[in-house]
């Protein structure tokens, strides 16, 4: 079986406005829309996509996170995922525990290709293809824009910051995805019904022999500083006088 | 005392002003003493560039063929071999730090510290989480390796004027061979590169065709800026990917920077936080940009523009 394996975190809607906790211990997500992370929603739909093109036979989407988690492995389902692996923690892992309950699967799933977001942009910390890939001793590929698989390889361009950078990795990798890789489709009605039959596994991180919670302390989480509001010229003039005024032309 | 070591990034003949910048944010950890590692094909050219950097007490050297492009699962073993005897090891959160700290860090055991914006002591630092939205002070554990990618945009670059000692290092570990570079292809613009230019010119969905972002260039060569866009720009096809400036694209800290057509998203905003002076020009008085610029201006940008470009001569 030529298996694919996507990771689904669940995450706040990335159009909600993210207030802090007055106590400073977290950000507010009580009653706050909850989505897939959008770049694993593009790391799905590449998953799809190879399968569509005949080149994989399952996709299998796993999440780590709260019960809820479900409902993103149900969307998950719903674009067109075969099966679900829900690890259900209440705890907030660190990225190397995310990577080692991936690793435990990986091992059990035997994937040529594990797909991944770049960054969940809630944590925002970009580490678990990386550390995966290095857990099972395999290539890796970060902010991938283009992926071709052909003959146990694949050609991945990935986004870097002079430009495109173009790799030739052999398979199994773990590879991460970035905007650019692909447009997600649409969930159609049927579809949702659909994957209401399709399987989702629960498990424990005690079945991967992973720890809860993170070695890492949050001592605080603070609003970030906020620009003060500033002038408003009426004319290129007076934007040029302030300018030089500021010493900047 | 805190040991810490900086990888550097290069491209075989010039170091990254990133590097410099990841030197500064380690001299803020107490107590440090600073090494940087330089891997590469031929150091000849990088090494003393290293060992040129104030407050830098040697420069370990690892020359190999096979460290001639800055693949992660080459560097990494390599790293992490090294880092034997370091209490942190530190990166630019560029693309290329982002891609080899985290799996230094697997291989050392430990979760990284990514985009370190401030330390607040050996093992206590300020980073951005929700695409900058909030900042969290995390504290990581004493009895272990820190490594970490340092937010470039937040650490000025550190001096010249040091004389750092040049040493050569093997690390004597086996490298893989399942990845292999094939291409980078990147803007050959003659313009300063984005990330570390002090001036920037960005201009946004309203300027409505590749033909008419041609005025942004027009203003950036006049003024010697850089050229940025914003993800709408982007996505339309007006300017290549990496021009992008925002949360998805490069964060930037420029002394002056124009959005222009730019309506001031969440994501473009994370991007600039830190930019010095923000200049706003945009046709609509409510957009978001205005509340977070310097100096605003409302209008046409089609005609405030060129006639920018010409007072600024």
């Amino acid at each position: 079986m030529r298996r694919i394996l996507v990771g689904v975190k669940r995450v706040v809607d990335y159009n909600v406005r993210i207030r802090v906790k007055p106590d400073n211990t977290g950000v507010i997500t009580d009653g706050v829309k909850m989505s897939i992370n959008p770049f694993d929603e593009i790391a799905l739909e590449e998953a799809l996509r190879i399968k569509e093109k005949g080149l994989a036979d399952e996709v299998v989407a796993v999440g780590i996170g709260p019960g809820d988690t479900q409902q993103q492995l149900r969307t998950a389902l719903a674009m067109g995922a075969d099966r679900a692996i829900l690890v259900q923690t209440d705890t907030a892992l660190a990225p190397l525990s995310v990577a080692k309950v991936f690793q435990k699967i990986a091992e059990t799933e035997q994937p040529f290709l594990v797909l991944l977001g770049k960054q969940a942009i809630d944590d925002d910390n970009g580490q678990t293809a990386q550390m995966l890939a290095t857990l099972l001793d395999r290539p890796q590929a970060v902010s991938c824009s283009k992926i071709e698989v052909a003959d146990g390889k694949a050609t991945v361009t990935r986004e870097v910051d002079a430009g495109l950078e173009t790799l030739e990795i052999d398979l199994p990798a773990v590879l991460s995805v970035d905007l650019r890789l692909n447009e997600p489709r649409y969930v159609k009605l049927p579809d949702i019904m659909k994957a209401k039959k399709k399987p989702l596994d629960t498990k424990g991180l005690a079945d991967f022999g992973v720890a809860e919670g993170s070695p890492f302390k949050t001592v605080k989480v603070e609003p970030p500083p906020t620009r003060s509001k500033g002038i408003v010229v009426k004319d290129v003039a007076e934007l040029v006088g302030a300018l030089k005024q500021k010493g900047l032309v | 005392m805190s040991k810490i070591l900086v990888v550097a990034e290069h491209d075989g003949a010039k170091l990254n002003a990133s590097t410099l910048k990841s030197v500064t944010c380690a001299s803020k950890v107490p107590g440090a003493a600073i090494d940087v590692l330089v891997l590469a094909a031929d150091a000849s050219a990088v090494a003393p560039q290293a060992a040129a950097i104030a407050g830098v007490g040697k420069v370990l050297v690892v020359e190999n063929p096979a460290n001639k492009e800055p693949l992660a699962a080459v560097f990494a073993p390599q790293v992490a071999k090294l880092a034997a005897g370091y209490t942190h090891v530190f990166g630019p959160s560029t693309t290329f730090g982002k891609d080899l700290l985290p799996r230094v860090a697997a291989l050392l055991g430990v979760s990284a510290v990514t985009d370190i914006m401030a330390v607040e002591g050996a093992h206590t630092f300020k980073r951005p989480i929700y695409a900058g939205n909030a900042i969290l002070t995390v504290e990581v554990p004493a009895d272990a390796p820190v490594v970490a990618t340092v937010r470039v945009a937040s650490f000025e670059a550190a001096a010249q004027g040091g004389s750092a000692a040049v040493e050569k290092a093997d690390p004597g570990v086996a490298l893989p061979t399942h990845t292999r570079f094939v291409s980078r292809s990147g803007a050959t613009s003659g313009r300063p590169d984005l990330q570390a230019a002090s001036r920037v010119v960005a201009g946004g969905r309203a300027l409505g065709s590749a033909e008419n972002f041609q005025i942004i260039y027009s203003l950036a060569d006049k003024i010697g800026a850089a050229v940025g866009a914003s993800r709408a720009a982007v996505d339309a096809g007006y300017v290549p990917n990496d021009l992008q400036v925002g949360q998805t694209g490069k964060i930037i800290a420029p002394e002056l920077y124009f959005a222009i057509g730019i309506s001031g998203a969440i994501q473009h905003m994370t991007g600039i936080k830190d930019a010095r002076t923000i200049v706003a020009i945009n046709k609509d008085a409510e957009a978001p940009i205005f509340e977070s610029a310097d100096i605003g201006l409302v209008g046409d940008l089609f005609a405030i523009v060129p006639e920018l470009e010409k007072q600024l001569c």
